[in-house]
């Protein structure tokens, strides 16, 4: 073995790759929030919509579920060009990974609605709240609050899951890594550091989702 | 092989679907034995074998596939092996695989209550019996569900090797895109075949885990 590792290239191209890790987490918060959000409406629609809804919720979470996100990302950059929508790849990334995320989120949110049973429904509605004031002020907050751990750890995920749209050319941290790559031919080196860039990215935000978690579900702390 | 999209499109595609299967078959064998190792190694007696145990899965949990997968290829090169596509995504995803499982089953020994091995232990079994004839079957029921599971995330993750040039099902949807140029289609086939390979799967599982529940 006669490869000799060089780094000196690492203070020239530093900014580019803080720049990247900022796309990264600018494009994950993006999709997490959007994920989030439509997962929760979803997991509603399925637990206590009418019939209909729920079918339609269930057929697209088992097909978001059972597909690679990359055949979802081409779908959505590649397939709405061809039908005549033009999106711009970081557009495309961030819809594919928010209706990819909001399919896992659905099923994580749907299990904490159902362990916090009809009971509490029954008595929000008793207390004279309409259906929506009670699933958004009674049931939510603890189904949330019981899930939120495995919420945190699907972020981290698709935070990592992001790297593969820099197939199509979004400029986040594994773009820029293959920018860097290609004008360095340190392939190795770059993909090192880059995969230690996304180790502490991913180590700083499950920092932060936990301290979400404290912020959002006070009680629970304050009881402990 | 240009033209609108006909069966040898289709031929083409059904060939990247059995690429797509047979890294799922070494993905899953290896990290199945690396995943052990990682197990165990994660309740071991001594500390440092726990605490390497645990890096090595805070690390690989912590690094996407993709990048996991640029650093087998550029890596293995480096050692002075010129390596095909396959044996790079390969060794990426045993890596990968062993260490989601050796999480998942670590969970599922840890499951197994600690008052089991005291009854083993008050039975006057050795150490070794007790794990193989009291926490052991136990701890396999507990994880078969979880760890069909994850084969549907395996499937799913051979995808990423398309993009290190391996020409799989996703990489082999790209070919027949580009010349067919017709994405909507190709690109819903490519999906439709995922789904026929990860929905039973992903049935079998949750099927596995009601039958466990009220057990």
């Amino acid at each position: 073995m006669s490869y000799r590792f060089d780094f000196s290239f690492v203070p020239q191209y530093w900014h580019l790759f803080l720049e990247g890790a900022q796309a990264t987490l600018l494009i994950s918060l993006a999709a997490t929030l959007g994920g989030f959000a439509l997962g929760t409406l979803c997991a509603v629609a399925r637990t206590r919509g009418p019939r209909w809804s729920r079918r339609v919720v269930t057929a697209y979470v088992e097909v978001f579920r059972n597909t690679p996100l990359l055949v979802q990302i081409f779908l959505v950059f590649f397939g709405l060009a061809s039908l005549g929508l033009r999106i711009d790849a970081t557009t495309a990334a961030i819809a594919a990974l928010i209706i990819n995320m909001a399919a896992y989120t659905s099923e994580i949110v749907r299990a904490g609605i159902e362990a916090t049973g009809t009971g509490q429904m029954e008595a929000a509605s008793a207390l004279g709240l309409r259906p929506a004031q009670a699933m958004a002020l009674i049931v939510l907050p603890p189904a949330l609050e019981r899930v939120w751990p495995a919420l945190a750890s699907q972020f981290v995920l698709l935070m990592l899951a992001s790297s593969v749209t820099s197939t199509i050319s979004v400029e986040e941290l594994t773009g820029i890594a293959n920018r860097v790559q290609s004008d360095t031919f340190r392939p190795f080196e770059v993909f090192s550091i880059v995969g230690g860039i996304y180790l502490v990215l991913s180590f700083l935000l499950r920092g932060a989702l936990w301290l979400a978690g404290r912020l959002l579900f006070p009680w629970r702390w304050q009881a402990a | 092989m240009t033209g609108e999209f006909n069966l040898f499109h289709a031929g083409y595609l059904l060939q990247g679907a059995v690429w797509t299967l047979l890294l799922a078959v070494i993905a899953i064998l290896g990290g199945g034995v690396l995943g052990l190792v990682v197990a165990i190694g994660r309740v071991a007696r001594p500390w440092p074998v726990r605490l390497l145990a645990g890096a090595y899965v805070q690390v690989i949990q912590g690094t996407p596939l993709l990048i996991l997968m640029f650093i087998a290829f550029f890596g293995l090169s480096i050692l002075g092996i010129t390596l095909p596509a396959l044996v790079a995504a390969g060794v990426a995803l045993v890596l990968y695989s062993a260490a989601f499982l050796g999480e998942i089953w670590r969970g599922c020994f840890q499951a197994v209550p600690q008052a089991q091995h005291e009854a083993g232990a008050a039975l006057g079994l050795r150490p070794f019996a007790i794990l193989r004839l009291i926490v052991l079957p136990q701890a396999v029921r507990i994880a078969v569900p979880p760890t069909v599971g994850f084969l549907v995330q395996v499937v799913k993750n051979t995808s990423i090797a398309s993009i290190v040039g391996f020409t799989e099902l996703a990489r082999a949807g790209q070919i027949v895109n580009n010349a067919t140029f017709q994405p909507f289609l190709c690109f819903t086939i490519v999906a439709g075949i995922y789904f026929l390979l990860c929905y039973p799967l992903s049935c079998w599982a949750r099927a596995l885990e009601r039958r466990l529940v009220p057990a």
